[in-house]
C-alpha cells in the first residue's frame, strides 16, 4: 500500500493534478464539505438535533449580515428555529454517507460479477450482461423508486423508519451496479489474454488468485473514474428521492429533504431555508463531477 | 433475422412479467384504499363487503394471477381515486407527457449536438470552456431545483412564460396537442428545458468525446491529408461518424427522459402520466400506479428491442455472433 | 372564442346585469374525485358541486338558513318536517323540479354507497304529499334537521334512472358510473368540460332561479375554469403571473407576499374547524413508549402538564403566521352551543407542567409518539414539530411519526395511537355533532363516539349528550355548557386553535368569504 502511495505522487496523475488550477480548487471545495459533514457534531455552531435547545421564536432569522439577522445564526434559521448552517453541515452527512455507501456497495457488486462474468466467461457471462442490458435500458432513478417502493411495502412502518437509511442505500446502490461490472468485464477481458496472465496460468495459480492479484489492479483505474462520476449522481439521487419525499427519513433530513422543506418558503421571501441547502448540494455535487472529470482525461492518455 | 427478434422478444417477456410482479407486490400493501373509498362514517360490515368486493381478501398469488389476466387485456380496472376506467385516464395523459419528452429530446439533440462538434473540435477555446463548465452546472444541479428557479424567474418575476400546466390544447381524435396553440407552446418552454438540460449536457459530453475519438482515428488523419478543407473532414467524415452512438444513447435514454418527467410534471403541475403517478401513489391508487409502471416497462423494453435491432442492422459482427462484449 | 361569446353577449344584451362575458379562473390544491352529489362528504367535491347542484335549504353568507328549492320550512309534528318547494324550477337538461326529485334524493343519500349518511340519519321515510309538498319523518324528534338537509344535493329522478344512477357511484363498481363525471342540477352554473386533474368548466345557467335573489343581482361570473394546482409554489406562481384570478388555499407563508403584491387581494376569515390533540386515555398500558407498565395520559396531571407546556402563542405567530384564533375548546364561537365562559386554555407555563410530571411520578419526563398527519390540516405536521420540541423542554421526548392523510386515518381508526393531532369541522354548525362524534363513549349507538379514538368517557357526559339528542330549548343549552366545562376540565383532549382560511385573489374580484371554505360564484363579481 505505502508503495502504492509513493507510486502515486511519483506518478502524472499527480503531476496533471497540480498542474490544473480548476481540479485543485475543486478538490478543496470537495475536502471542505466532507471535513464538514464528517466532523459536523464537533464543528457545528448548534446541534439541529437537540429538540429542547430548539426556540419557535428564533424561527425564520436571516442570515447574520441582513438587517435582521443574528450573529448566533451566520446563515438564518428555518421554520423551527433551527440554525440552517448546522442543519447543512449535518444533512451533507447524511448526503454523503448515503451516495458513498450506496456508491461503495454497486462498486463491490459490479466489480465481483464484472470479474466474474469476464474471467469466467460463458453462460454465466452472458446471464450477468444481459441483466446488465436490461438494467441499463432503465433509468437509475425509477429502478430506485421500484426498489425503495417494494421494501416499503414488505415492511411494517415502524421497522422501515429504523432501516430507511439502509433502504435508500441499498435502492440507489443497486440501480448502478451494472455500469462498474461492464466496465470491469470489458478491461478483464482485454487482461485475460495477455501474456502474464497467461503465464500464471501456465504455472499453476488458481483462477481466484489470478483474478484478484493479477487481473484486478489492473482494472481498478477505470473503476476509480466510474466511481468518482458515480458519487454525484448517487448524492443527486438521493436528493432526488428525498424531494419526491420517499427517500431518507425525515428526522435524518439530507441535503435533499432541507430543500424540499426549504422550498415551501422561497416565494414568500424566506429563501436562505432552501437556497443555502442547494448551494451546498450543488457545490458538493459539482466539485466531485470536476474531480471525476479530471481523473478520467488524467489515465485517459489517449486524451490527453 | 427473424429468430432473432423472437429471441429477443422471449428475453423480454420475463422482464415485464418480473415488473408486473413488482409493480403489484409494491402497491398491494401501500397506504389503505379500503380508508379513503369508505370516508369518515362506516360500519365493519360496509368495510368487510368493500374488502370482499375488491378482491383484498384473497391469497396474494390469485390477485396476482387475476391481476396478470386483466392487463393482458389492457384492463386495469377503475381508479380507486377518480372511479373511472385507468386505461382511458392514462390515454388521456399520454400525449401531454410524450409531446414533453419530444420536445426535450429534439431541444437536447439541437443545442446539445452543435455545443458537443464545437467543444470536441475547439477543445481550448474560451468558449468551449464556458460550454464544459455550463455542462457541469447542468449535470451537477437537481432537476426539480431548475425548474424551481426556472419559475421564479421567467414566470414570477419577468412573466414571460406560463408557470403551470399545458396551456390551450386542440383535439386531433383521441390525441391532444398543445404545438397548435401559441398559449400551448409557451407553456412547453420551461418543463422542456428542465427535462432537456441534463440529457443536453449528457450529449454534448458524448458528442465531444467522441469527436475527440473519431478525430485521432487514421482515417480522419488520412482525409486531412489528402488535402481536404476542414469542414468536409470535421462534418464529413467525423460527425457522421459520431452520430451512431450518439442516436443510441438518445433512444435508450428517451426511458430517462419519461422517468424524470415525474419530477418535472410535479413541479409544473403537467398534466402528464408522471402526475398522475404522484398523484396517485398519495392516494394510494394501485390501479393507476401498476398500469403505469407496467407501461414504462413496456416502453423500455420496446425502445432497447428497437435499439438492438439497430445494431443488428448496422453492426454486421453481430451477424455472425456476439464476438465484442458489451458496446 | 371568448370574444365570440362577448359579442353574442352584447348583441343580445343577456339580462340579469349581466351584459359581457366574466371568466373566472380558480386554483386550489386538490381535484374532486367525482362529480356524483351523494358519493363523496369532502369539502374539495362540494366545493365545485354547490355551484351546480342546489339544496332545499341554502347556506347564507353568514351560515344561517335560506329558501334554496324549498320556499319555507316547518315541524308540523315532533316528528315530521314539512317543506314546501319553489315552484316554476328546471334542472339543466330541462326537467321540472318536483316533490318526487326530493323523495328520491333523500333515498339516494340514504344508500349504503352514500358518504351523506351522516345527513339524513334520523329519516325514517318522507313522502310526496302533494306535487310541490314533501315531508320528512323522523325516527326521533330532530331540531336540526334543516341544518342537516341544507347540505344535501337535490338530483333529478328521471335523469338518474335514465342513466342508471338511482344508487350514488360506488368504487366498488366495476363500470364507470355517468354521474362519475356528468351532472343535472338546478344550480347557477352548469358542467361543461371536466377533464379530471386537468380542468373543470361551469358556465352560467342564465335561468337559474336565484339571480333576482338581493345578494345576486350584482353578481356577473358567466363562466368558471377550475384546476387544480397540488403544489403550493406554483399556485402562488399563477397567481402572481396573472394565470389564475383565485386561489382557495393559499399557503400561510406566501400571504405577506402576496399583500404586498399588485392588484392581489386577501380575504380572511375564520374557518368552522378545531386542531387539537386527542391521547389514549383508556389502556392501560401506553403503546410506542417507554414507559411499559402503565398509562401516563391516564394521569389527568400529565395530560395537564403537556398542556401546560405547549407555547400556543409561539404557534400562532410563527407556525401559523397569526392565521389561527387560539382557543380553550374543541369547537368555533359560530357553532350553536358554543360558550365563551369555557373557551379558557390552561396558560403556557413550563415550571408548572415539570411540576405536574414530578408530582405524577414522572420527574425525568418520559417518552411517546406522536401521530401526526402531513398532508390534511394547514402546517399540520410543523405545528407537530413544534409541539415535540416545547415539550422535550419539559423532558417529554415525543417521537413525531408524521404521515400522509391516507395512512394517518388508517392507523389512528384502528386505535393504533397514543395520541394524535386530529382536525374536527362542523358542518351542520351545532355542538353536538362535535360532542357525539369526538367524546362520546362508544356504546354501538349510531354516530356515538365514531371519532373517539383515545376511548374517552365519562358516564356524566354522556348522559349531557343525550340530553343534547332529545331535548331543545333551555334544557339542551344546559346541558352543552355543562359539558364544556367537563371537557375542560378533563382535559380528554389538548386544544390548540380554530383554523383560519385565508383566500388569495385578483382586486378585480369580489366574493364573499365563507366560513365553510365554499366559494360560491353566484355571489362574486368580476371588474
Amino acid at each position: 500500500m505505502a508503495a502504492a502511495v509513493k507510486r502515486f505522487f511519483d506518478s502524472d496523475l499527480w503531476f496533471s493534478f497540480t498542474r490544473s488550477p480548476v481540479t485543485v480548487v475543486s478538490a478543496i471545495v470537495a475536502a471542505v464539505c466532507i471535513l464538514g459533514a464528517v466532523f459536523a457534531p464537533w464543528i457545528a455552531p448548534h446541534n439541529p438535533f437537540d429538540l429542547a435547545s430548539l426556540n419557535l421564536s428564533d424561527a425564520f432569522k436571516p442570515p447574520a449580515w441582513t438587517e435582521e439577522g443574528a450573529r448566533e445564526y451566520a446563515l438564518g434559521t428555518d421554520d423551527q428555529g433551527r440554525d440552517v448552517l448546522s442543519a447543512i453541515m449535518y444533512g451533507a452527512r447524511v448526503s454523503l454517507l448515503v451516495g458513498v455507501s450506496a456508491t461503495v456497495f454497486a462498486t463491490l457488486l459490479g466489480v465481483s460479477l464484472g470479474l466474474l462474468a469476464g474471467y469466467v466467461g460463458g453462460a454465466l457471462d452472458s446471464l450477468l450482461m444481459r441483466i446488465c442490458d436490461i438494467q441499463l435500458t432503465f433509468p437509475s432513478i425509477l429502478v430506485a423508486l421500484l426498489v425503495d417502493g417494494v421494501v416499503r411495502a414488505a415492511l411494517p412502518r415502524e421497522v422501515h423508519a429504523e432501516i430507511a437509511l439502509f433502504v435508500v442505500i441499498f435502492a440507489i446502490g443497486i440501480s448502478e451496479w451494472p455500469k462498474f461490472a461492464r466496465t470491469v468485464r470489458g478491461s478483464t477481458l482485454v487482461e485475460r489474454n495477455k501474456e502474464y496472465v497467461q503465464a500464471a496460468r501456465v504455472i499453476g495459480v488458481s483462477r481466484a488468485r489470478i483474478m484478484v492479484s493479477h487481473v484486478l489492479p489492473n482494472v481498478l483505474g477505470p473503476v476509480l473514474v466510474v466511481a468518482t462520476l458515480n458519487l454525484g449522481l448517487a448524492i443527486l439521487s438521493e436528493a432526488t428521492l428525498s424531494f419526491l419525499g420517499v427517500g431518507v427519513p425525515p428526522t435524518q433530513p439530507s441535503l435533499g429533504t432541507l430543500i424540499r422543506i426549504g422550498n415551501d418558503f422561497l416565494f414568500s421571501g424566506e429563501w436562505w431555508i432552501t437556497i443555502f441547502p442547494g448551494i451546498a448540494l450543488i457545490m458538493m455535487v459539482l466539485s466531485v463531477n470536476l474531480l471525476g472529470d479530471w481523473l478520467r482525461d488524467a489515465l485517459n492518455p489517449k486524451l490527453r | 433475422m427473424f429468430a432473432f427478434i423472437i429471441s429477443r422478444i422471449l428475453q423480454a417477456l420475463p422482464v415485464l412479467l418480473s415488473v408486473a410482479l413488482i409493480s403489484f407486490a409494491m402497491f398491494a400493501y401501500v397506504g389503505d384504499p379500503v380508508a379513503i373509498m369508505l370516508g369518515q362514517d362506516y360500519t365493519q360490515a360496509q368495510r368487510d363487503a368493500l374488502v370482499a368486493d375488491l378482491g383484498l381478501d384473497k391469497p396474494f398469488w390469485v390477485q396476482f394471477a387475476t391481476f396478470i389476466g386483466n392487463a393482458v387485456q389492457g384492463e386495469f380496472g377503475l381508479s380507486y381515486r377518480l372511479s373511472r376506467p385507468v386505461a382511458d385516464l392514462i390515454a388521456e395523459r399520454a400525449p401531454a407527457t410524450l409531446e414533453l419528452a419530444f420536445t426535450a429530446a429534439i431541444l437536447a439533440l439541437a443545442v446539445g449536438v452543435p455545443m458537443g462538434v464545437y467543444t470536441g473540435l475547439y477543445r481550448h477555446s474560451w468558449l468551449s470552456r464556458f460550454f464544459l463548465t455550463f455542462s457541469l452546472i447542468g449535470v451537477s444541479l437537481p432537476t426539480f431545483l431548475i425548474g424551481i428557479l426556472l419559475i421564479l424567474v421567467f414566470a414570477v418575476s419577468l412573466g414571460w412564460l406560463p408557470s403551470f400546466g399545458r396551456g390551450d390544447t386542440v383535439r386531433l381524435g383521441w390525441w391532444t396537442t398543445g404545438f397548435l396553440t401559441w398559449s400551448g407552446v409557451k407553456a412547453l418552454v420551461l418543463p422542456a428545458i428542465t427535462l432537456g438540460l441534463f440529457q443536453l449536457t449528457l450529449i454534448m459530453r458524448l458528442v465531444r468525446a467522441e469527436m475527440m475519438e473519431v478525430l485521432r482515428t487514421d482515417y480522419i488523419k488520412f482525409a486531412r491529408a489528402r488535402g481536404l478543407p476542414n469542414r468536409a473532414v470535421h462534418f464529413g467524415h467525423a460527425l457522421k461518424n459520431t452520430m451512431v452512438p450518439v442516436i443510441t444513447i438518445v433512444g435508450l435514454q428517451l426511458g430517462a427522459i419519461i422517468a424524470f418527467a415525474i419530477v418535472t410534471e410535479t413541479v409544473f403541475q403537467w398534466p402528464g402520466m408522471g402526475l398522475l403517478f404522484i398523484q396517485s401513489v398519495g392516494a394510494a391508487d394501485i390501479p393507476v400506479m401498476s398500469a403505469y409502471l407496467l407501461l414504462i416497462a413496456l416502453v423500455f423494453v420496446t425502445i432497447n428491442l428497437i435499439v438492438d435491432l439497430l445494431y443488428y442492422a448496422v453492426d454486421p459482427r453481430l451477424r455472425i455472433g456476439r464476438g465484442k462484449g458489451g458496446h | 372564442m371568448r370574444k365570440l361569446l362577448m359579442a353574442a353577449a352584447l348583441a343580445v344584451g343577456l339580462g340579469a346585469g349581466v351584459s359581457e362575458a366574466r371568466t373566472v379562473r380558480w386554483a386550489a390544491s386538490g381535484d374532486p374525485n367525482t362529480m356524483d352529489p351523494h358519493s363523496q362528504n369532502v369539502g374539495t367535491v362540494t366545493m365545485v358541486l354547490q355551484q351546480i347542484y342546489d339544496p332545499l335549504i341554502q347556506r347564507t353568507q353568514e351560515l344561517g338558513l335560506a329558501p334554496g328549492l324549498a320556499t319555507r320550512w316547518e315541524q308540523v309534528e315532533p316528528n315530521r318536517w314539512r317543506f314546501w318547494l319553489r315552484s316554476g324550477v328546471k334542472f339543466h337538461e330541462g326537467q321540472a323540479f318536483t316533490a318526487d326529485d326530493v323523495v328520491f334524493s333523500i333515498t339516494r343519500a340514504q344508500q349504503p354507497t352514500s358518504n351523506y349518511g351522516i345527513y339524513v340519519d334520523t329519516i325514517a321515510s318522507s313522502v310526496a304529499v302533494e306535487p310541490m309538498v314533501v315531508d320528512v319523518i323522523t325516527r326521533v324528534p330532530d331540531p336540526i334537521l334543516p341544518n342537516k338537509i341544507a347540505s344535501l344535493f337535490i338530483m333529478s329522478r328521471s335523469w338518474s334512472e335514465q342513466h342508471n344512477a338511482t344508487r350514488p357511484q360506488n368504487t366498488r363498481a366495476r363500470e364507470e358510473m355517468h354521474t362519475t363525471r356528468a351532472t343535472n342540477g338546478t344550480g347557477a352554473f352548469r358542467l361543461q368540460t371536466r377533464e379530471p386533474d386537468v380542468r373543470t368548466v361551469m358556465v352560467r345557467n342564465n335561468d337559474w332561479w336565484g339571480w333576482n335573489e338581493p345578494a345576486s343581482r350584482e353578481a356577473n361570473i358567466t363562466e368558471i375554469v377550475y384546476r387544480p394546482i397540488s403544489s403550493d409554489a406554483t399556485r402562488i406562481a399563477a397567481l402572481l403571473s396573472n394565470e389564475v384570478d383565485f386561489v382557495l388555499d393559499p399557503p400561510l407563508q406566501d400571504l405577506n407576499r402576496l399583500r404586498a403584491a399588485q392588484g392581489i387581494r386577501v380575504l380572511e376569515g375564520p374557518e368552522v374547524r378545531t386542531i387539537f390533540l386527542a391521547m389514549d386515555v383508556h389502556r392501560d398500558r401506553l403503546l410506542y413508549s417507554d414507559v411499559t407498565d402503565r398509562n401516563p395520559l391516564k394521569d389527568l396531571r400529565v395530560r395537564q402538564a403537556l398542556y401546560h407546556a405547549i407555547d400556543i402563542q409561539a404557534i400562532h405567530r410563527t407556525t401559523m403566521r397569526g392565521q389561527s384564533v387560539v382557543t380553550g375548546t374543541f369547537f368555533p364561537p359560530q357553532v350553536n352551543g358554543y360558550s365563551r365562559e369555557e373557551d379558557v386554555r390552561l396558560p403556557y407555563d413550563q415550571a408548572r407542567a415539570r411540576a405536574l410530571l414530578a408530582e405524577a411520578g414522572y420527574p425525568n419526563g418520559f417518552g411517546i409518539t406522536l401521530d401526526c398527519p402531513n398532508n390534511r390540516y394547514i402546517n399540520d405536521e410543523q405545528i407537530c414539530q413544534a409541539i415535540v420540541a416545547m415539550w422535550a423542554r419539559i423532558g417529554v421526548r415525543a417521537q413525531l411519526n408524521a404521515m400522509p392523510l391516507a395512512p394517518f386515518f388508517a392507523k389512528i381508526q384502528r386505535e393504533d395511537t397514543s395520541i394524535y393531532l386530529l382536525g374536527w369541522g362542523v358542518p351542520t354548525l351545532d355542538a353536538l355533532y362535535s360532542f357525539q362524534s369526538l367524546v362520546r363513549s362508544r356504546d354501538g349507538g349510531q354516530g356515538n363516539g365514531i371519532w373517539n379514538y383515545g376511548r374517552y368517557s365519562n358516564p356524566r357526559m354522556d348522559q349531557l349528550i343525550d340530553i343534547m339528542v332529545n331535548q331543545s330549548g333551555e334544557a339542551r343549552n344546559a346541558a352543552i355548557r355543562e359539558a364544556l366545562r367537563i371537557y375542560r376540565e378533563d382535559v380528554p383532549h389538548i386544544p390548540l386553535h380554530h383554523q383560519m382560511i385565508p383566500w388569495a385573489m385578483r382586486s378585480t374580484l369580489t366574493i364573499p368569504h365563507m366560513a365553510n371554505n365554499q366559494p360560491y360564484f353566484r355571489w362574486a363579481r368580476m371588474n
